[in-house]
């Protein structure tokens, strides 16, 4: 800048005489286009903090939950009329009646049924279940009153947050003024509190969004992913080392080129589609599974793994090569022993980053049936199972205001995962590199 | 016997022919006097040859059982179950001990084993081909199908597309319509709309990025930009329905537009927005390799920065920028999520921004979620429309390599 400046200056000296009002044009038109670029950048980094803004002021409440006290008394003639305290009865016992029988106690003057259904509605379809867990884990609670903290629906849980506001006009709102007031109630009385929702992050998915959790869909990410590490690794880093170390130069070698850099740009969707022809019409492998997500993302990240790891090998010297050969090596010897050794940082990266590309992935798997509504945790490569991005796109079509929350707060841990990929990869590159 | 624990077993069993293999070796150099290759070799050549034989049977095992086969379904199970794992087991275990009998002086095992592995390397690097022939074919299989029952002209041309067919022949609608015309317009309609966003924006940030920015600027602000290539376009899609859909909706409300809340519009700029830094760092090598001199010389004729950079160096750059914009482009072409999750279902023929249009991969998508059966035209048609997809952003992908290397400038 300064220099500019003086030399504007001198030449002004000189010439005895301002700018020309053309210099001056051009001097303008040059910081018109530097503040565009700014613009242009600082437009771009406008959208991506408008983009993680919107996401986390919707999901970070995801991790907590509502919980409300209520009074419960674990009466023996309903749950244990006989007194045998098996595990049987105890579990086959209606604990929604318990749980309706505490909720008159607390709010005696309520007696129109649509009313009392109403009433009944506000702890979660869920709540009868924790009531039963809790006599199971200590059937000393059978004949005792206890107060107990449930979980509340959704509904609740979302005015709560405060993500349903008061003063929307009644039918506009999914929570009523009459449940706003017992709401209130029970808030008063220190009974409604917001916890850590550890089920979130310990269950599978549900229909109603305040029971539903992302482990079944973490699970079967981790299965999905592994799958397709288990074969895209080995086999990317083999065509690599052929294409790099052994491949004559011929046509057959220069097809394959043509095509590893030509699938790197397939639409993700198409190699669904294969999955879809291949994996499970032709080979009959089961719908819905890990197995057959993983090997769809397998092809998928293949050509990713094989272009990091050939740049990776080729930036191994020479001198490597000659003398582990001038020392009576095999050329598989040299390869093995001394080339790959050297070059694994840079193969590790690469598949990091494919694998997170994989992790991130979604159109392929919804074409192999990965889309279906699944409670369970998958336990193995083919169980029916689901995957994080594929539980994002499943609640976002949710109409539920609260899998809003939800799909966020997936979509928060989803992007956890993601940096801390790339993180590693960053420290290995990093840690391992090596200017030759 | 499933798959699983048989491969466990077969693993074991070559483990312990690896020992015995290399067990013998020594044995066999010991009471020979003669100097032999190192014992591990042997171990790794009898394993070996308890592996392939197998695998060569299972190979051949899929490739039969992959061929249409009439009835007696009951019985092949069986002979899954049973027959299968037995020739299995039995073709590694002869394997091993027919291999771990010939270990002699002579033996030469170097050799023998630096083919499988070479063989094993060659067999790796034509999976690609093996892919691509997959892709080309499980596409080419359904689609001419799909043409047996509905005409090409009818599909590249007809200006009605609802593929709902119906379950009874009497109902309304019952043949369904598969003229993809508003599907193409759609893609196209959301494509340029992503494209006014992101080559402005990708491009200004390249160009202020190289010749303006401060290393530490570029150090710190590049790696930023690049997070919004990382972010899964399921993110995306959510972000563009949820956040920037009702938005556009709402800002149509306050100045009395009518805009629908699944527009093009936004999932064109949302998807403009992930192609953006695609664009900027392609740009930004390229611009990079535009030698220093070019700009010396334009700048020793007086010219600014501004002027070097829209008569010097975007001219030197331009087919390596139209590249790097036919590579966003069918991108763009191609992306899935966004407009599942932001644009509309329904095949309207406009090309009004601010109504909802579908795309290709919308409705490849909409065909194929769900269950039906694998021979009507629905189903089909999601391959058809994959196969014109999967051409033209081949096409494009193979014409920015074309446009690049054949028109790039080369100065040195």
């Amino acid at each position: 800048m300064t220099d500019t400046a003086q030399s504007s200056h001198s030449r002004s000296l000189v010439r005895g005489e301002q700018e020309t009002p053309l210099l001056a044009k051009r001097r303008k038109a040059e910081k018109r286009f530097k503040a565009l670029g700014l613009t242009a950048i600082i437009i771009a980094l406008a959208l991506l903090a408008i983009l993680f803004y919107s996401i986390v002021s919707k999901g970070y409440s995801a991790f907590a939950y509502t919980s409300m006290k209520l009074s419960v008394t674990f009466s023996e003639q309903v749950i244990d009329p006989k007194g045998t305290r098996e595990e049987a009865a105890l579990r086959g016992a209606s604990y929604g009646s318990i749980l309706r029988d505490a909720l008159r106690k607390e709010f005696p003057d309520v007696s129109s049924r649509s009313d009392l259904r109403k009433l009944f509605s506000l702890p979660s379809k869920g709540a009868a279940l924790e009531l039963r867990d809790m006599v199971l884990d200590n059937p000393d609670l059978i004949g005792q009153t206890v107060t107990v903290e449930i979980t509340a629906n959704d509904d609740l849980d979302m005015f709560n947050k405060g993500f349903i506001k008061r003063d929307v006009a009644e039918a506009d709102r999914r929570i009523k003024d009459q449940e706003i007031a017992w709401f209130d109630q029970l808030d008063q009385a220190g009974g409604i509190e917001l916890k850590f929702n550890s089920r979130f992050f310990t269950s599978g998915d549900s229909r109603e969004p305040e029971l539903a959790g992302i482990w079944g869909a973490m699970v079967g990410s981790f299965y999905t992913l592994l799958t397709t590490f288990l074969i895209s690794f080995p086999v990317g880093v083999m065509s690599a080392i052929y294409l790099e170390e052994f491949a004559p130069k011929n046509k057959f070698t220069d097809i394959i080129e043509v095509n590893i850099n030509n699938l790197a740009a397939v639409p993700s969707i198409v190699f669904g589609l294969l999955g879809l022809a291949l994996f499970l019409n032709v080979a009959h492998l089961p719908r819905s599974a890990p197995v057959v997500g993983g090997l769809t993302l397998a092809l998928m990240t293949l050509p990713t793994i094989i272009i990091a790891a050939r740049a990776s090998i080729r930036a191994v010297p020479d001198s490597i090569r000659n003398a582990a050969l001038g020392l009576g090596a095999s050329k598989q010897q040299m390869v093995f022993h001394h080339v790959l050794p050297l070059s694994m940082p840079g193969i590790m990266t690469g598949t990091i980053i494919g694998l997170s590309q994989a992790l991130g992935e979604t159109a392929p798997l919804l074409m192999i049936g990965m889309v279906a509504f699944i409670v369970d945790i998958p336990g193995g490569f083919n169980d029916p199972a689901t995957v994080l991005p594929v539980q994002v796109f499943l609640w976002a079509d949710s109409p539920e205001r609260a899998f809003v929350e939800k799909t966020s707060g997936a979509i928060l841990v989803l992007l956890g995962f993601l940096v801390i990929m790339n993180a590693m990869a960053v420290v290995l590159r990093k840690k391992f590199e090596r200017r030759w | 016997m499933s798959t699983l624990p048989l491969i466990i077993f077969l693993l074991a069993l070559c483990s312990v022919g690896y020992w015995f293999g290399s067990k013998k070796a020594l044995q066999v150099s010991a009471a020979s006097g003669q100097a032999m290759g190192r014992p591990h070799q042997f171990g790794m050549y009898v394993a070996a040859w308890g592996l392939l034989p197998p695998l060569a049977l299972a190979v051949l095992w899929a490739a039969v059982s992959v061929l249409p086969m009439d009835a007696e379904g009951a019985i092949s199970q069986q002979v899954n179950q049973v027959v299968f794992p037995a020739l299995i087991l039995l073709s590694a275990t002869l394997g091993l001990y027919l291999s771990i009998r010939k270990i002699s002086p002579e033996l030469r095992t170097r050799k023998t084993l630096e083919r499988i592995v070479l063989a094993v390397l060659i067999l790796a690097s034509t999976i690609s081909i093996f892919t691509t022939i997959g892709i080309v074919f499980s596409l080419l299989f359904e689609t001419v199908n799909f043409f047996d029952k509905v005409p090409v002209l009818e599909f590249l041309t007809g200006l009605n597309w609802s593929p709902q067919t119906a379950l009874r022949a009497d109902q309304v609608g019952s043949s369904g319509a598969f003229g993809a015309v508003p599907l193409f317009v759609g893609t196209l309609l959301i494509t340029l709309i992503a494209m006014f966003v992101a080559i402005p924006l990708g491009l200004m940030s390249a160009i202020y990025m190289t010749e303006y920015a401060s290393d530490r600027f570029r150090a710190t602000v590049k790696p930023i930009l690049e997070i919004l290539a990382g972010i899964p376009t399921v993110v995306y899609g959510f972000f563009a329905a949820l956040t920037v859909g009702i938005f556009f909706r709402d800002l149509g409300d306050a100045i009395g537009i009518d805009i629908v809340s699944e527009s093009a519009l936004a999932a064109g700029v949302v998807m403009g927005m992930m192609i953006i830094p695609f664009i900027s760092s392609l740009s930004d090598d390229i611009i990079m390799a535009v030698p220093q001199s070019l700009r010396d010389a334009s700048y020793g004729l007086g010219a600014t920065k501004s002027e070097t950079v829209r008569k010097v160096i975007l001219p030197a750059a331009l087919p390596g920028i139209v590249g790097a914009i036919l590579l966003a482009v069918s991108r763009a072409i191609g992306e899935t999520m966004i407009v599942v999750m932001a644009a509309g279902f329904g095949a309207n023929l406009t090309l009004n921004p601010l109504e909802s249009v579908t795309t290709v991969t919308v409705q490849i998508v909409g065909l194929l979620v769900g269950d039906q059966e694998f021979d009507s035209a629905k189903t089909l048609a999601a391959f058809a429309l994959a196969m014109v997809l999967f051409i033209i952003t081949l096409s494009l992908n193979v014409i920015a390599l074309v446009v690049v290397r054949k028109y790039r400038e080369k100065y040195d």
